[in-house]
């Protein structure tokens, strides 16, 4: 840090007394409550520990309650978490579908306010990261591993049960106004594809980091999800509401991380299958979990800046490569005007879309859309909170446009080129083997008919794999920042511990069955999380509200 | 010999650091160096500080308390990281280089089997310096 910064609002009387403001003006919350005051500390066997004795020792028996009874009633268990998540998507469909749009709204209102202007870490604050690292580490947290997974397989499938007249199609397919017409299932299913990774997801992130980032670097609180409620609950935050909103948190990460990562590893599996004739077996999946969480070990001890952002940012580079490679080598021109049309499609469809009431598309709404939902906001503490951390130095404005704007351009770009090509193929060159492919194969068999196709699939797996690494890593670091009460300082043993038992719980699950099950129960954290986001969006008018004017 | 002595602090374990405060004092006395504190924070809020600012002004209040002690000049010097765990050693390294250092004295600990995974910070900065490293190990009496 330079010590010597020209701190041009010193004269601001800070409100809180004998606490300097951070770099140049801000508003710190005046609280007594001193971080990591709760923690334990001790020295087990040589290794340091620095936990927050409640929030580690609840979570951590919850997580190990809930894998047992997964394993051990497999059958009894997973009816429930289904009840409960279908109560969830076809009862309160239109609560999620209609918060997403609230969180949408505000973003695009931060963007144009003169509240865009606030700097997060104070008026004076530098960035810590470079903007291509920034935005890398951004997009491989938020959704890399989702856009090599549906990027061929989502606007293929929308595209079809349009084009097919199916009941599960986007916006009145039911009725069969797309039925045969392929114009125009193509501009609804690119839509609808986009509608879920586009602006939506994006603005739960955004709205998820921003809270946290602004409570923490200009509000002085610990970074953890409990320091947003402050707003409302005041010093109860300290208590066992703010206890409760951090398991919660520790709860839908850890699971959200640990069945993708082995829903994942049987994807990876799969393609390496498909590629090299790699035995589809449980020792392959095993072997890639144990490879993934070893990288993501060795990422963690490097740190954020020579770990995860170094990862992120080949990963981004790789991926960059292979979107070139399909535009480049696929039907170019398609994808080129394409990507106008399906924005143009994007944004004629997005209010019918995005309407939480009276939708006669339900299986689309419920199924897909309120699932997205749940899952984002699932996703969103470990996301928002990693995007936080590495956010200080940048104003309202240009972290909305980098977490909202830009990684929804680059969303609706890797969609057209990838879900572009695969319905091409499909359309004019007749093959059908694209569309008929498993899920998990779809993007493998439209690269097969692209030319070098055995190097593009092995980087794909790359990407897959390291995207992996990345979120593991990174979800670590946010679940013993959580576990720490909101100590991003605390011994690194503990973050070790976080990943192996993320890896553990993967293999456990993808062993004995349940993955899927635990899966359903992670997603349906979605719903609390929904209210909390909520919150999160009054807290940010409120935090920005008080603070000073940016000069 | 010496001239400017630096002292990695860390404002959190203050005690970890006793025996070795008192080597700096007693070297730079003998030497009449002066004393870099130097601190590592990170950007969030700690639990020594809720902002970097507020770190350093904790840093210089210390390196000014310490001054009452040995009499030599003092400087407080601050580095702020996204995960001050992992950048520390680099950090220290670099600082080393900012400031012209010639000697560091850190307290560090026992060697245990656990150096092979995680090694000391001491020994890894020696590794990466040209300046001379002093480490001090805690009092085993």
């Amino acid at each position: 840090m330079d010590n010597n910064h020209q701190r041009p609002d010193d004269d601001t009387p800070a409100p809180s007394e004998g606490i300097p403001a951070p770099e140049g003006a801000a508003n710190l919350i005046d609280t007594d409550y001193v971080i990591g005051q709760d923690n334990i500390t001790a020295s087990p066997i040589g290794f340091n520990i620095d936990l927050h004795g409640k929030v580690f020792t609840i979570s951590s028996l919850l997580i190990v309650l809930f894998v047992v009874l997964t394993l051990a009633l497999q059958d009894q268990i997973a009816p429930i978490y289904d009840a409960v998540f279908n109560f969830l998507t076809s009862n309160l469909a239109w609560f999620f579908i209609l918060a997403a749009n609230i969180f949408v709204i505000l973003c695009l209102v931060l963007v144009v306010s003169p509240l865009g202007k606030i700097r997060i870490g104070g008026a004076a604050a530098k960035p810590d990261f470079t903007y291509m690292g920034w935005f890398s580490m951004l997009f491989a947290a938020g959704m890399g591993i989702g856009l090599m997974f549906y990027g061929v397989s989502e606007p293929l499938t929308h595209f079809g049960t349009a084009f097919d007249g199916s009941d599960w199609a986007p916006l009145g397919g039911a009725v069969g106004d797309f039925e045969g017409n392929e114009a125009g299932s193509i501009a609804v299913g690119m839509a609808a594809t986009i509608f879920h990774w586009g602006l939506h997801p994006w603005a739960i992130y955004s709205v998820v980091a921003l809270s946290l980032a602004l409570f923490a670097f200009n509000k002085g609180l610990p970074l953890s999800m409990r320091s947003v409620f402050y707003p409302i609950l005041g010093e109860r935050v300290w208590g066992w509401p703010g206890h409760i909103i951090d398991i919660l948190a520790v709860f839908a990460t850890l699971f959200g991380l640990a069945t993708s990562l082995g829903i994942g590893a049987s994807q990876a599996a799969a393609g390496l299958t498909y590629l090299f004739g790699a035995p589809e077996s449980d020792i392959t999946m095993t072997l890639l979990i144990i490879g993934i969480t070893v990288i993501a070990i060795a990422s963690i001890l490097a740190g954020v800046d020579k770990g995860v952002q170094l990862l992120s940012k080949i990963n981004i580079g790789l991926a960059a490569a292979l979107l070139f490679f399909v535009i480049g080598v696929g039907p170019t021109l398609i994808i080129a005007t394409g990507f106008f049309e399906n924005l143009m499609s994007y944004v004629v469809n997005l209010p019918a879309l995005s309407n939480p009431f009276g939708r006669e598309d339900a299986n689309f709404s419920q199924g897909w859309t309120a699932f997205y939902w749940a899952w984002w906001i699932s996703w969103s503490p470990y996301v928002g909170m990693f995007i936080a951390r590495v956010s200080r130095g940048r104003t309202v404005r240009e972290f909305i446009i980098s977490v909202l704007l830009v990684p929804s351009t680059v969303s609706i770009l890797w969609m057209t080129a990838f879900g572009g090509t695969a319905i091409d193929q499909y359309v004019s060159q007749g093959i059908e083997s694209v569309r008929d492919a498993g899920l998990e194969l779809q993007l493998f068999v439209m690269l097969e008919q692209l030319p070098l196709s055995n190097i593009t699939s092995f980087i794909a797996i790359v990407l897959v794999i390291v995207f992996f690494v990345t979120s593991s890593d990174s979800g670590s670091l946010v679940i013993d920042s959580i576990t720490a009460g909101g100590k991003v300082d605390a011994p690194k043993p503990q973050r070790v511990f976080w990943a192996i038992i993320e890896g553990t719980i993967a293999i456990a699950l993808l062993l004995g069955g349940g993955l899927t099950a635990l899966q359903t129960m992670a997603v349906s954290t979605g719903f609390p999380f929904t209210l909390i986001l909520l919150v999160a969006c009054y807290a940010i008018v409120k935090g920005l509200m008080s603070e000073p004017k940016a000069v | 010999m010496f001239k400017h002595i630096m002292v990695p602090v860390d404002l959190a374990h203050i005690e970890v650091l006793e025996p070795s405060l008192k080597v700096v004092a007693d070297t730079a006395k003998h030497h009449d160096a002066s004393i870099t504190y130097v601190g590592v924070t990170s950007t969030a809020p700690n639990s020594v500080a809720r902002t970097p600012d507020e770190y350093q002004q904790k840093l210089e209040a210390f390196a000014q308390e310490r001054h009452g002690v040995h009499g030599q000049p003092v400087a407080a010097k601050v580095y702020t990281s996204t995960d001050p765990i992992a950048d520390i050693d680099d950090i220290l390294v670099k600082s080393i280089g900012d400031n012209d250092i010639d000697l560091v004295i850190m307290a560090t600990h026992l060697p245990s089997h656990l150096d092979a995974v995680m090694p000391s910070h001491g020994g890894k900065v020696a590794t990466h310096t040209d300046a001379s490293v002093f480490l001090v190990r805690p009092s085993q009496s």
